[in-house]
């Protein structure tokens, strides 16, 4: 990586469960947040990119690709691209990056969209897999049809079969990862965005219901209606927007393992993968960072990130989150300081780097980290996976 | 109608319809007998375009699983137990399936199982069971 790529904006819709607001509205909320936060014009973009695009015919996981926020914005742009097979939530970030590296744009505006809440009002079903049909409504899907015969229905139980690895060869308790849902309980009340604010105890945490053991209700995120745009801008570029852009230090989006659920490790899935590439690509170490913004679409994910990242040891995740202090924002590894998926706001990958940027730039309010300096983002579960190292930088 | 069935492909045809035989039929690559699933016309580990499906024991031990209590779709019956099964045949060689004919809170890691299937239409899904310590009759 060249290290021309800076962060020069950020912009986030509301974030609510639900939205009275359309995709397409809150999706130009964002964007427009975005570019005026750069000091930018609509004009000055000449690059859209997007994790996953419109994959599905406007279905509420992703409703608006590049093509449509192009249309809607009337962009001119030398570069766009979205789709779902690459390396994660945060593949829009990577992707875009790697436009500006090719010397194809300047300043290239990454966004993401999601409705799920407003849908669920409508279809409890909406996101199962089940939906999912081909001829005579089978599953035809390559991925998905291994798997729903068996009655999997959501990511879920997948998932809670890495927890249950976890557990098994760990030693990994259910008090120790309940303080990853506390933790983002705790950060949410100060975030006035958040989707839920108030306490969480361990008792509240041990009593929630089991969704897919050893996985509870408290350990899966909670959907919302939101979209972030994130603004990437070449380096000579940037000087003509914020005085301290911040630095894409480095990105992770290894991956040597099938693109498959059952067929990866199921302890650390792609996460391993993902974590030596982007250290192989910048000469900071693990302790250079001051916080972790890490997926968490369920609690488990946190964890292995935090193992996959070197933020603590492999195996070692359960006693280091164990009582919350580490992890919590006067702690020495801080994570998912706006609250997390889990309490924040499912806004499923760009919602990290939003944060991110929030506190480097000391704009994140009453949940303002003292120091923050460098911050790590990771994002997806299973074979879906894909990081970015941030860090000040004086141009 | 909880029940989704796979669509049946020339490729994958054996693996979803050799119970109406009795066999678990895992893709083998003819040249280095590397064992690919799911399966696909080509030998990830050799390179060979040479593999054909064959019977396996069906016997294996459960990786990983989970006991799901949610109610996914209006008709669908909880709990159930999914697991992740490596067959004895090879490390690493896995699918999801379903753990049937124990009560779910007995079932374990790495604990022994052995295959039988479940008819719906035209598919016949691999399930398992703990293996039963019956002799040979």
């Amino acid at each position: 990586m060249k290290k021309i790529v800076y962060i020069t904006g950020v912009g986030q819709s509301e974030v609510k469960r639900p939205s009275l607001k359309s995709g397409a509205e809150l999706t130009i909320d964002a964007c427009l947040e975005a570019v005026a936060d750069a000091g930018l014009q609509l004009d000055d973009i000449d690059g859209v990119a997007c994790w996953p695009g419109d994959n599905n015919n406007g279905a509420p996981f992703s409703p608006i690709g590049p093509v449509g926020l192009k249309t809607l914005l009337g962009l001119d742009v030398k570069w766009f691209g979205g789709g779902y097979e690459g390396p994660g939530p945060i593949a829009g970030i990577i992707n875009g990056a790697m436009a500006i590296e090719a010397g194809l744009c300047r300043h290239v505006l990454v966004f993401r969209t999601i409705t799920e809440s407003s849908a669920r009002l409508k279809d409890k079903t909406v996101s199962t897999l089940g939906k999912i049909g081909g001829k005579s409504g089978r599953d035809s899907n390559p991925l998905w049809m291994n798997y729903t015969p068996f009655n999997v229905h959501s990511a879920t139980i997948l998932i809670a079969m890495y927890a249950q690895k976890h557990f098994h060869d760990y030693g990994l308790t259910s008090e120790q990862l309940g303080q990853i849902a506390m933790t983002c309980r705790a950060n949410a009340a100060d975030n006035p965005k958040a989707i839920y604010k108030s306490p969480m105890s361990l008792d509240d945490y041990m009593s929630s219901r089991v969704i897919a053991s050893p996985l509870r209700l408290f350990d899966c995120d909670v959907h919302c209606d939101a979209s972030t745009a994130i603004i990437l801008s070449r380096k000579d570029c940037a000087k003509d927007t914020r005085r301290d852009p911040v630095l894409i230090e480095a990105v992770g989006a290894g991956n040597s393992q099938p693109w498959s659920w059952d067929q990866i490790s199921l302890t650390h899935m792609i996460t391993r993968d993902v974590a030596k590439n982007m250290w192989s690509n910048t000469d900071l170490k693990p302790k250079d960072v001051d916080c972790a913004q890490l997926y968490d679409g369920f609690s488990i994910l946190t964890l292995i990130w935090m193992e996959a990242l070197g933020l603590c040891g492999i195996g070692e995740g359960g006693a280091f989150i164990e009582g919350g202090q580490r992890i919590s924002r006067t702690g020495e590894m801080p994570i998912n300081t706006n609250g997390g998926q889990l309490s924040g706001g499912r806004t499923h990958g760009l919602g990290y780097v939003h944060e991110a940027c929030q506190q480097i730039w000391g704009r994140a309010g009453d949940r303002q980290l003292t120091k923050c300096d460098t911050a790590v983002v990771a994002a997806g579960g299973g074979p879906l996976g894909g990081s970015t190292l941030l860090r000040r930088a004086d141009l | 109608m909880s029940q989704i069935l796979p669509e049946i492909t020339d490729e994958n045809a054996a693996f979803w319809q050799g119970g109406e035989d009795g066999k678990l039929m895992i893709t083998q690559c003819d040249d280095c007998a590397f064992y690919i699933h799911p399966p696909s016309g080509f030998c990830v580990k050799c390179r060979s375009k040479n593999v054909s499906p064959k019977p396996v024991s069906g016997k294996g031990k459960v990786a990983s699983f989970t006991i799901n209590h949610q109610q996914w779709l209006p008709d669908l019956k909880t709990p159930y137990t999914v697991a992740i099964v490596e067959l004895v045949e090879q490390k690493g060689l896995r699918f999801v399936t379903n753990i049937t004919g124990c009560d779910p809170e007995t079932v374990h890691i790495d604990m022994p199982v052995e295959v039988n299937f479940q008819n719906h239409e035209d598919v016949w899904l691999p399930l398992f069971s703990p293996v039963t310590g019956r002799t040979a009759s």
